[in-house]
């Protein structure tokens, strides 16, 4: 068992001084970049140590899982010391680098200042406490916890800051070891390591954020997904018939998503419950009207957000939906473009998917989903007719909502395409 | 129906009055002027010059006037115009009201109102929260509510306490705070904290104008997955020991969140017992997100930038969530 003596735990708890601490210097601080951001990476240092900078010029530039931004420097100087290196990723709030005042750089005498730049983790401990760092230690609770279940702690992963091992760690653990016995090969599906021929490609900051989002939605709320048929040939007639004056007029092209965004602001003012969060002091229901819009991007998605949507006319929306998801592409959205979202809206049909079952935006309660339009036949007053047919598939949280409800929402919906009445457009 | 803060306070003040005639009120202004922050407004019209008492600007006057007629069986409520003033009369509070139960046998049933807090760009004089003075003063209680429900229910359990109490009152939550209170008698006990917000990643303990900032910066949390539970003390002195270990126990993660200086807080106190009597539990280390350790600015920009808030209280927590 590799659990130490409470004298030690005590010893490194006091040692624990998360920061170095230069108080002449001015730090340059990660930022937050939007409500939901937590970290950020840096992709370039804009002023290698050594070199000088002026207020408000672009210091470094870092990339988040929404947007790319450059920072300024907070005040002129020298730049002191990087503790984040580029391609590195750190929590909102941590110290990037040091902006001395001085013309003493501190590392500009080692010789290449690149090879002079030294990683946070192994900054801190030079600065905050003298003696080497352990490899491993132990919070008083995990200790306590591992002499009651009898773990073996050389046995739990650790997840917390410099892969400590944590109380959840620990309680994850016994709740997964059935017994007290070592971990040993076990029923089921074994994880299995990479073959020489493997290729393995790295996990982008983009795509790891997209994973955490996608397993929290899929934890955090039970999905049940609902599917309406939905027949737009009105629609489809009018695009036809007016999409090259639209683009003459407007620059963009007409798209049926500005048909589906209008026609679900109408039916979530119907139906609040949709347009809302599910929390621990009750169902919040939000005012403001914010269509998310999932865009394809080449590594991954976005979900851009067109704001106060319940107060925009037809031809705004079109506009600002095709300007989002341009922007998204380009990575040029601001943080405050990705944020607030009350409902989203997603083109299943843009890559050819007739039906679909969409992961809800925390925290967030529906997303919808709108099939490709293609043209069927459908039996009308008992003969058959071609019809330009689409599904609506609106995935919900079923903390809040049930079947019925959801049914009523998509009926609205449905009935705004169907009876689609060209006065919304002009 | 939704009351203000101040409302809050001044129904308690006045069901207490109108309840029992042995209940008086002294302090600067109170009377023809209603207050400084008006709260005894119209009750020198109901209740008349001899239980509405305008006094000199004296504090050391006041309350030792008051803790006189405390000890012959009367109730004063003595209002502080801003607790920062509170030093004026520290040897009556520390020395004279705190003691005289343990010298000679006779309750002390007095309360000192004091209304404190920033926020509201009053600067070094009109913003302090001076109530870790008392806190290390025995014979004192010390309560401070943060919603109207329990500003009027800690107000009238107070009154009706025999001992010496110092009723903290969030100069910047009197308009700003609305909330349900009950009709007529809805007394919150002294001593008991509460949780205002379960939840399961980090216990934020805190009280006053903190709870508020510290509810929103669960809900900035939310969308990370980190679940903070917010325990309002409501009572600082004596501290409710057993709702806060029982929330730390939950989470093993606690930070302490006030608005007066970090050095010689309340804070450290918690966070010294959590290190006694929960070091067990704790899988990390006790934080606490204060004011720096200098007098309070006049400038509303160091104001913003000397008190705690949502955003800072948010960093530190998803720092804690994360060790």
């Amino acid at each position: 068992m590799r659990v130490g003596s409470r004298q030690d735990a005590t010893a490194h708890y006091s040692a624990v001084e998360r920061f170095p601490r230069y108080t002449m210097n001015i730090e340059i601080i990660m930022p937050q970049m939007g409500e939901s951001v937590a970290e950020g990476t840096v992709v370039t240092w804009l002023k290698k140590v050594g070199q000088r900078v002026a207020k408000d010029e672009p210091l470094v530039a870092i990339t988040t899982d929404k947007v790319d931004v450059e920072i300024p420097s907070p005040g002129a100087g020298v730049v002191s010391k990087i503790l984040v290196h580029e391609g590195r990723a750190a929590p909102v709030g941590a110290v990037l680098a040091y902006i001395s005042e001085l013309a003493v750089a501190e590392e500009a005498s080692a010789g290449s200042p690149i090879a002079a730049m030294s990683d946070i983790t192994q900054a801190m401990p030079a600065v905050s406490s003298p003696g080497p760092r352990p490899e491993a230690w132990y919070s008083p609770s995990v200790l306590h916890l591992a002499e009651e279940h009898g773990v073996d702690l050389s046995q739990v992963r650790g997840t917390g800051s410099e892969g400590r091992v944590t109380r959840k760690d620990i309680l994850d653990f016994i709740g997964k070891e059935p017994s007290v016995t070592p971990a040993s090969p076990r029923g089921g599906p074994q994880p299995s390591g990479p073959a020489v021929e493997d290729q393995i490609i790295p996990i982008s900051h983009l795509r790891r954020t997209i994973a955490e989002n996608m397993v929290r939605s899929k934890q955090t709320a039970p999905h049940v997904t609902q599917i309406h048929e939905v027949d737009v040939t009105k629609i489809a007639g009018y695009r036809e018939a007016n999409k090259e004056a639209f683009f003459e007029r407007t620059g963009i092209n007409l798209t049926f998503l500005p048909f589906v965004v209008k026609a679900t602001v109408d039916a979530l003012q119907a139906h609040p419950l949709l347009n809302a969060s599910y929390a621990d002091e009750g169902i919040v229901v939000r005012k403001a009207v914010n269509i998310g819009l999932a865009v394809a991007l080449e590594d991954g998605l976005i979900v851009p957000v067109l704001r106060d949507a319940d107060k925009k006319n037809f031809l705004t929306l079109a506009k600002e939906s095709a300007h989002l998801a341009a922007r998204a592409r380009e990575k040029r959205l601001n943080p405050e473009e990705v944020q607030k979202g009350t409902f989203t809206v997603n083109n299943l049909g843009a890559f050819g998917a007739l039906i679909g079952t969409p992961i809800i935006v925390q925290p967030q309660v529906g997303i919808l989903g709108f099939g490709r339009v293609v043209k069927r036949p459908v039996v009308i007053d008992d003969t058959i007719a071609i019809r330009s047919m689409a599904y609506l598939c609106l995935s919900y949280d079923h903390r809040l909502i049930d079947g019925a409800y959801a049914g009523a929402f998509l009926n609205r919906v449905q009935a705004n395409l169907e009876g689609f009445d060209v006065s919304i457009v002009e | 129906m939704e009351i203000t803060y101040l409302e809050a306070i001044r129904q308690a003040l006045w069901e207490e009055m109108d309840r029992d005639d042995q209940v008086f009120m002294l302090g600067q202004d109170i009377g023809v002027y209603g207050g400084a922050f008006k709260v005894t407004k119209g009750f020198l019209e109901k209740f008349g010059p001899e239980r509405v008492i305008d006094t000199p600007l004296s504090e050391s006057a006041i309350v030792g006037a008051a803790i006189g007629a405390a000890l012959m069986g009367m109730r004063p409520v003595v209002e502080m115009q801003f607790a920062d003033f509170i030093s004026c009369a520290f040897d009556q509070v520390v020395n004279m009201a705190a003691k005289q139960h343990y010298r000679l046998g006779e309750p002390v049933p007095l309360v000192i109102r004091a209304p404190y807090g920033g926020g509201i760009h009053a600067g070094p004089y009109h913003s302090q929260s001076p109530e870790a003075w008392f806190f290390h003063v025995a014979g004192l209680k010390l309560v401070a509510p943060s919603t109207p429900r329990d500003a009027k229910g800690l107000l009238k359990a107070a009154i009706r306490d025999p001992n010496p109490v110092i009723y903290f009152e969030h100069k910047y939550l009197y308009r700003h705070m609305k909330g349900e209170v009950a009709d007529g008698d809805d007394l919150v006990p002294i001593g008991k904290a509460e949780v205002k917000r379960p939840g399961s990643s980090v216990s934020v303990i805190t009280y006053g104008a903190m709870v508020q900032q510290s509810l929103g910066a669960a809900e900035r949390l939310m969308p990370e997955g980190i679940d903070l539970e917010v325990v309002d003390l409501r009572t600082l002195q004596p501290l409710d020991m057993a709702t806060i270990l029982a929330s730390v126990e939950k989470t093993g993660r606690a930070m302490v969140v006030h608005e007066a200086p970090k050095t010689g807080g309340i804070g450290g106190d918690i966070a010294a017992r959590l290190a006694e009597e929960a070091f067990r539990y704790l899988d990390a280390p006790i934080l606490r997100v204060a004011a720096p350790h200098t007098p309070f600015p006049f400038s509303p920009v160091l104001e913003e930038a000397y008190l705690p808030n949502a955003d800072k209280i948010a960093l530190k927590a998803r720092e804690l969530a994360n060790f």
